[in-house]
């Protein structure tokens, strides 16, 4: 597939990575600064072209004629939304994907779409962002919690510690311990390593187990882990920028929320936007204002300024200041590897939590909605099976006869309203959505031609 | 050291069995023709997949993704290492020591297309055929090749074909897949060497010939399966040819994609290097053509205009092929024919030299400079063709150039010092670094370099495979940061 990408940012630069990984696309980054896109090229096969992305002379060169994917994710939503406009109009590119942060624009649905502005999918990293960590305040424990089919499944990440009551037993005796609830581990990781999980698999102390369930078993599922922690009462945010404002408004409702921003004037606009949250001015290093707020019964304390470095040693002083969970946004990978070790209990990074809702919208087939995991090593998605017994290579049989690739679980399956959680002897039928995860996704086109249906289809 | 040579001599491996497919094609021809050149070509070709497919096992345990030195790296040993193994079946046939069939196979590939056989004429056709094709290989890039038909070379792709295609500014890419690149490019080149092969057949020659032709043409080369080389036929229409293809691939192939894919002939005007090359060529041709008249070389000036055109055009291209032995002209004619060979041929294509818009950036740059004096505050972008050049752009050429005349006066010292005259050590290098072939005094193109020592004929290998891979890939190997872990 040819794809265009507008603006070379975190969020550019991870979806240039992952779309240009997968030997069927054709990516072409378009962005401002020549030095960015110099040292892209070096690393990425790509093509690159300097210039104003909303500029349809820039485009053209960029090859916009012939492109399947225009994905604008420049930091202006205007530029974006204009690109996406012109590829429409002079071009009639077949989608149009553009990151629009503003909620002006994106509470109006009538202004996208047939007779609005031309963008097909309109993605919010900010919001996506936001409710993420929303999710993960209210599944305390977890590592991850990704939304399948509307929320109705969910993948959970978290890490079993001695205590739980599954912990140092076989797999299969989780029906055992909870007989009411349903739920199927999809992926076991242990010291950095996938482990398949069969139902003879123990899991151990310190395993990161990755599990699906519907979305009102997930609490007992995750109870056999590890012992139950007390739901988030008192949330300290500290940063007052797009995404520390959303979480703080999202939570306030429900939770006691403290919100630490630097700058004055920006605190003074917060506290205007926000009703019930404590908005504070000051420096969330400041040991001195931590204590002062009670750092040390704060449940959770998000660090969700722009720097990362400021996050990371906010978050560490505060969880030595007592602060009972600790959460750092950041951006670089290798700093989120370096420090989910360390003192910082979750590190939230931005562009995995996006590429995802990105990625749905270029895979072949009908894929609903992807997850990236694991630093973009694993990835889980929920894919819509079309056609009959006769073209589809998974209609009509039963899951232990569909032979997946290497790596690959089928988790649940969600018709219409119903979630199954996949065994072995439930069949699949037509328009079912299938929930699989890849522990090493270089098995995805593997997996998309199972879904492409059979060649006398094509 | 280790850990650095073995990954990529795992995938050199991998390109040399490949290349040991290409051996095929000549002992094809051996075969059908039944000449005694046959086991030559069929153990040669054996003998390199023996050594590729042990080099590979014996390797196996550091494969790994290529990084940025190592692209740099597999494309120097590349070309080091082929022309050794590209030797193999000339030096079993022939009677010719190691070191002339290394040169001979090295002329091939770099498309220098010096040569150190006489008798050519005489040799088997499955030999004559393998020396065009190397030349053919060679024009377009080994890697290029091996890029485009193995999807192995991953993400250190786009370093090796800037290492390997000629030009300072690789950065723009005709599609965004490094491998589509380089199959595009060679279905351009492809298509044209067929062309030019039909057009030679129609113009009188026999097919074997016309391929061979054909082959040298296009890659710029400059053998030819006869002692007289293209004054062998002594034929209008064929040297109208040769010389129309020449050009053409003298052009940048880029130029000709677009052109191609536009239906038109727009691309060539856009193209500030095109536009040059074809005002500087067609000036040269006439000069040099009324300067053999008026001093007399030449009686008729018809006669005068087709000499000068074929063969100032063949060496001003870096191809080689030559209709007369121009050594006898008058000295501003061989010499001015061996200046243009240094700047005329254009970045992406398959000539040799400085490269036309290396000239351009250049002249633009000392024109700015003179500019400055006369207006200190001056501000003005350096412009080729309307795109303003970047000044690290311009600061890399100033670097090329440095290097490339270094490296000609060094190898120019080099040949003095082993006992040459000046003239035949001066052209001798010349022709060499810019890919050009015959030089001129004892190495003109009425004799061959078969007159040089062992050594001498070291020294011009070296120079050939410096200017093909355009210095600096070769010159980074002597570099110790390179080797530092």
């Amino acid at each position: 597939m040819k794809i265009i990408i507008l603006g070379a940012g975190q969020v550019g630069r991870t979806a240039a990575y992952h779309l240009s990984r997968e030997e069927v696309n054709d990516v072409t980054v378009v962005d401002l600064n020549e030095d960015t896109l110099r040292d892209l090229q070096d690393r990425l096969d790509i093509r690159t072209v300097a210039g104003n992305a909303a500029s349809p002379r820039v485009l053209e060169v960029a090859g916009i004629a012939s492109t399947d994917i225009l994905v604008a994710l420049t930091n202006s939503d205007e530029v974006n939304m204009l690109a996406c406009q012109i590829a429409w109009t002079l071009y009639r590119t077949p989608k149009k994907i553009a990151r629009v942060r503003s909620a002006d624009y994106t509470e109006r649905d009538r202004l996208f779409g047939e007779n609005g502005v031309a963008v097909d999918v309109w993605v919010s990293p900010e919001q996506l962002v936001t409710e993420h960590i929303a999710r993960l305040i209210r599944y305390p424990g977890a590592l991850q919690v990704l939304d399948f089919a509307d929320g109705r499944v969910r993948l959970v990440g978290i890490r079993a510690l001695q205590g739980g009551p599954l912990v140092g037993q076989e797999l299969r005796t989780l029906r055992e311990h909870i007989p009411a609830a349903d739920a199927r581990v999809a992926a076991i990781y242990r010291a950095g390593k996938s482990v398949k999980p069969e139902g003879t698999t123990v899991i151990e102390d310190g395993d990161d187990v990755f599990f699906l369930a519907g979305r009102k078993h997930i609490r007992a599922v995750m109870r056999e882990m590890r012992r139950e922690e007390a739901p988030v009462r008192r949330v300290v945010i500290a940063g007052g920028g797009n995404i520390g404002l959303r979480l703080a408004g999202e939570l306030e409702e429900t939770n006691q929320v403290k919100l630490i921003e630097r700058d004055p004037k920006r605190a003074r606009r917060v506290s205007e936007i926000l009703s019930r949250t404590t908005v504070l001015h000051g420096d969330a290093a400041d040991e001195d204002l931590l204590l002062e707020e009670n750092i040390d019964s704060a449940d959770v304390f998000a660090a969700l300024t722009n720097s990362e470095e400021a996050n990371i040693l906010s978050a560490m002083l505060a969880k030595r200041l007592g602060a009972h969970k600790v959460m750092a946004l950041i951006n670089k990978p290798s700093y989120a590897e370096l420090i989910e070790s360390g003192s910082i209990d979750i590190a939230i990074a931005p562009q995995t939590v996006t590429i995802g809702s990105l990625l749905a919208h270029v895979r072949h087939g009908d894929v609903v909605r992807v997850h990236s995991l694991r630093r973009g090593a694993a990835e889980a998605l929920e894919v819509v099976v079309h056609g009959d017994a006769d073209n589809s290579r998974v209609i009509g049989r039963r899951i232990e006869e569909i032979s997946l690739p290497e790596g690959t679980t089928l988790g649940a399956v969600v018709r219409g309203e119903d979630v199954i959680i996949a065994h072995h002897d439930i069949t699949v039928q037509a328009d079912d959505h299938l929930i699989l995860f890849l522990t090493d996704r270089r098995h995805m086109e593997a997996v998309e031609k199972l879904f492409q249906g059979s060649a006398s289809f094509l | 050291m280790k850990e650095i040579i073995l990954p990529v001599a795992h995938v050199f491996a991998m390109v040399m069995m490949v290349f040991a497919g290409t051996m095929l094609a000549p002992a094809v021809f051996a075969l059908w023709g039944l000449d005694p050149a046959l086991l030559s070509f069929l153990g040669s070709a054996a003998a390199t997949f023996a050594l590729g497919a042990l080099l590979w096992l014996a390797t196996r345990r550091f494969k790994r993704e290529l990084k940025t030195r190592d692209g740099l790296m597999l494309v120097a040993l590349t070309w080091v290492a082929l022309p050794a193994v590209a030797g193999f079946p000339l030096w079993s046939y022939l009677p010719i020591n190691f070191t002339d069939a290394y040169f001979e196979a090295a002329s091939g590939l770099s498309t220098t297309g010096g040569t150190v056989l006489s008798g050519i004429e005489h040799l088997p056709t499955s030999i004559k055929l393998w020396r065009c094709l190397l030349s053919w290989i060679g024009g377009m890039g080994i890697i290029v090749l091996a890029v485009a038909i193995l999807p192995l070379l991953g993400v250190g792709g786009m370093q090796i074909y800037r290492a390997e295609m000629p030009g300072p500014m690789k950065d723009r890419k005709l599609t965004p897949r490094i491998g589509q690149t380089a199959k595009l490019l060679w279905a351009v080149y492809g298509g044209l060497t067929a062309a030019c092969i039909g057009c030679l057949k129609l113009a009188g020659m026999n097919w074997f010939d016309a391929v061979c032709h054909g082959f040298s043409a296009l890659s710029l080369g400059g053998f030819s399966n006869y002692d007289a080389n293209v004054g062998h036929f002594d034929s209008v229409p064929i040297e109208l040819v040769l010389t129309l293809f020449e050009v053409l691939a003298a052009l940048n192939f880029a130029s000709h994609f677009l052109a191609w894919s536009q239906r038109g002939v727009l691309a060539y005007f856009r193209d500030a290097e095109a536009k040059a090359i074809l005002g500087v060529l067609a000036v040269s041709c006439i000069g040099v053509a009324c300067f053999l008249y008026f001093k007399g070389t030449y009686a008729e000036f018809p006669t005068a205009l087709r000499n000068a055109t074929f063969n100032v055009v063949s060496i001003a291209t870096d191809s080689g092929l030559h209709t007369q032995n121009y050594a006898l002209w008058p000295i501003f004619a061989p010499m001015w024919m061996i200046f243009l060979s240094c700047i005329v041929a254009s970045s992406g294509s398959t000539g040799g030299g400085i490269k036309m818009i290396r000239t351009l950036v250049l002249a633009k740059q000392a024109n700015r400079e003179l500019n400055q004096l006369v207006h200190p505050n001056l501000v003005r972008p350096l412009k080729v063709g309307g795109v303003v050049i970047a000044n690290r752009v311009v600061f890399a050429v100033l670097g090329f150039v440095f290097l490339y005349f270094m490296s000609v006066v060094t190898l120019i010292f080099v040949l003095l010092a082993s006992g040459l005259d000046f003239l035949t050590s001066l052209s001798a290098i010349i022709a060499c670094i810019n890919n050009a072939g015959p030089g001129l005094g004892l190495v003109g193109p009425a004799s061959n370099y078969g007159v040089l020592s062992d050594f001498q004929t070291w020294v011009c290998s070296a120079a050939m495979l410096l200017g093909r891979l355009e210095v600096f890939t070769i010159l980074v190997l002597f570099t110790p940061t390179l080797w530092r872990k």
